[in-house]
């Protein structure tokens, strides 16, 4: 079989444009359409200082914070789930896989029970999330940090399976919660199961989220060269001069914050984390250094395009922006596997 | 007096409550070929991996290059020894160039230097792989190798190295008969090299070795020089079964005949 081989410059520049035109399109897309030019002026009159009500500018305000978190949360989960497929060099793993969803959803699903507000909704889904990493690295342990060559092979598959089960318990107890859940509560909730960025309104906030997703994607870089030699088991990489235990310390913090952060913006958005880095892989191969930052690029894109469609498709309805990341994603998943 | 380059003064390794190796005293000096010897089970593997110091010895302790070992970091370990392991993880798809070249990870600030460090390095690959006799697969999937051309790979990214220590885990047991005679006579050439290899191959092990070391699992051992220690007596004694020489033109052959050892 050939190896894929896109020039990795190439492939982050294809990237970098695709993920402008995605932002492009949100801006001017939705229940309402506005022209490129119209957006230009808005933005030159905010620039500028000029405080004109215009239609572009309200929409501007409006729906630029919200396409900036898309990009953030998308950004975040491909990161994490590129980190933790090479972590556990398993091609399966993403953090929806591995329970990281679930707990997230768990600890949700409990604040809009009790009717906490926004915020308090985000911090318990990131702190579940949190939770949801903690159990399972707790429990694997010693298949992921000891450096026995046995254990290099069997190590995988029993964290896998440790988060496989993680993930059952918690679809168990958020069957369990939908169940006994009040009726006026239900429809919030399954809109944020299925991921959702109606909330996303504030600049502040948006901001921040992608300067943390860009902050997250540097320190996962600088261990980028380390965890290709990883991929190759730890004994290998230690005799090669990883320090192979402080790297997979440094890049599961990475993830389970990249995790915390996507879910406490979106809700459960999933399927980016797991498609975005395979996509990638496919077009220019396994080196992290170009991995893991075209992966962050494809997933920003992905949830981008998706969210804008969510808003635009059936407007003035939304759609739930998790479902419409596979809705998109899958056909062009499966189409990538078919090709020879 | 030289130091050697690697010294074991008494180390023990245990696999759970058995003890493999018991208080093990040997000198290793520069340009010595070790191989280990001795039945399945017998702690070739796990003593492999104490000397290389990814496994903590049950006791005792390691000189490398007349420091200890612990006092190395993990960076300096890299310069000083590579192993080639018998089994390799490939989840992802990746050339066996840069499979090759990934090992000089010690190295890669010299990559960080530009092009003419990554032109090095990948000159350095690829000879490395055509020592193995591997030229022909360095735009090929690691992932679609055969298991003997795997081996050579890895064998190539050991070289690549470039450490004066080189620690072989069973080198040749995916090898066809030329490249079995071809993998060691190209690691023989390498003088300034040591190696310490675990061998199932007797004749292989005969020819290759200047150094043996006899494990019989029980914790007991034989250390010498080949000569001295590879005789039908001791390798009757260690693999409980009768082995004799017979002579093939100019070389004299191990045999294992399969009756009980007399």
């Amino acid at each position: 079989m050939e190896l894929p081989r896109l020039p990795a410059a190439t492939a982050l520049r294809i990237l970098v444009a695709g993920a402008l035109l995605a932002l492009l399109a949100a801006l001017r897309f939705g229940s309402v359409g506005v022209s490129s030019g119209a957006l230009l002026q808005a933005l030159l009159d905010i620039v500028q200082g000029r405080d004109e009500p215009s239609l572009a500018a309200t929409l501007l305000a409006l729906r630029l914070p919200r396409a900036l978190t898309a990009m953030a949360v998308g950004g975040l989960l491909a990161l994490s789930g590129a980190l933790l497929q090479a972590l556990l060099r398993n091609p399966l793993a993403d953090p929806y896989v591995l329970g990281v969803s679930g707990g997230a959803s768990c600890a949700a699903m409990l604040a809009i029970a009790t009717g906490l507000g926004a915020a308090a909704i985000a911090l318990c889904a990131a702190g579940g999330a949190l939770a949801a990493l903690s159990l399972l690295f707790l429990l694997a342990h010693r298949a992921l940090f000891a450096r026995d060559a046995a254990l290099d092979q069997g190590r995988d598959s029993a964290i896998l399976l440790t988060g496989v089960m993680i993930a059952s318990l918690c679809a168990a107890a958020l069957s369990l919660a939908l169940a006994v859940a009040p009726d006026g509560k239900l429809r919030t909730m399954v809109f944020w199961l299925l991921g959702d960025l109606g909330g996303a309104v504030n600049p502040g906030m948006a901001g921040l989220a992608v300067a943390g997703w860009l902050l997250l994607l540097f320190i996962g870089q600088r261990d980028a060269g380390a965890l290709n030699l990883m991929l190759g088991g730890d004994l290998q990489a230690y005799t090669q001069g990883v320090p192979t235990t402080q790297v997979r310390r440094r890049l599961i913090a990475v993830t389970a914050l990249a995790t915390g952060t996507a879910v406490a913006l979106a809700g459960a958005v999933g399927f980016v984390g797991f498609v975005a880095p395979h996509l990638v892989r496919r077009f220019v191969g396994s080196n992290h250094r170009v991995v893991l930052p075209a992966a962050s690029l494809l997933g920003a894109i992905l949830v981008l395009l998706a969210d804008t469609i969510g808003r635009s498709i059936a407007a003035p309805l939304q759609l739930p922006v998790g479902a419409l990341t596979a809705l998109v994603g899958v056909p062009v998943f499966i189409w990538q596997l078919q090709r020879p | 007096m030289n130091v050697p380059l690697l010294a074991c003064h008494g180390v023990d390794v245990r696999y759970g409550e058995r003890w493999l190796v018991r208080s093990l005293h040997i000198e290793i000096a520069a340009g010595e070929r070790w191989v280990l010897v001795g039945p399945n089970g017998a702690g070739k593997t796990s003593l492999l991996f104490v000397l290389a110091g990814v496994r903590m010895a049950d006791g005792g302790t390691i000189d490398l290059a007349g420091q200890p070992m612990a006092k190395w970091s993990v960076e300096s370990l890299a310069g000083l020894r590579a192993l080639v392991a018998d089994h390799w993880i490939d989840p992802f798809a990746t050339s066996v160039l840069d499979t090759v070249i990934a090992a000089r990870y010690r190295m890669r600030g010299a990559v960080r230097a530009g092009k003419r460090a990554d032109q090095h390095a990948e000159a350095v690959g690829r000879q490395c792989l055509a020592v193995m006799d591997c030229a022909g697969l360095a735009d090929r999937d690691v992932r679609f190798l055969s298991r003997g051309e795997r081996q050579r790979v890895a064998l190539a990214a050991a070289l690549a190295q470039e450490t004066p220590l080189v620690l072989l885990d069973e080198p040749i047991s995916h090898q066809d008969p030329r490249h079995q005679f071809q993998v060691l006579q190209q690691l023989d050439l390498r003088s300034d090299c040591t190696y310490i290899g675990a061998l199932h191959d007797i004749n292989a092990a005969a020819r290759f070795a200047t150094h043996a070391l006899l494990l019989s699992g029980d914790g007991s051992w034989q250390a010498g020089e080949s000569s001295n220690v590879l005789t039908n007596a001791n390798l009757s004694q260690l693999f409980d079964t009768k082995i004799t020489q017979i002579e093939v033109g100019s070389h004299r052959v191990f045999v294992a005949t399969g009756a009980a050892p007399s």
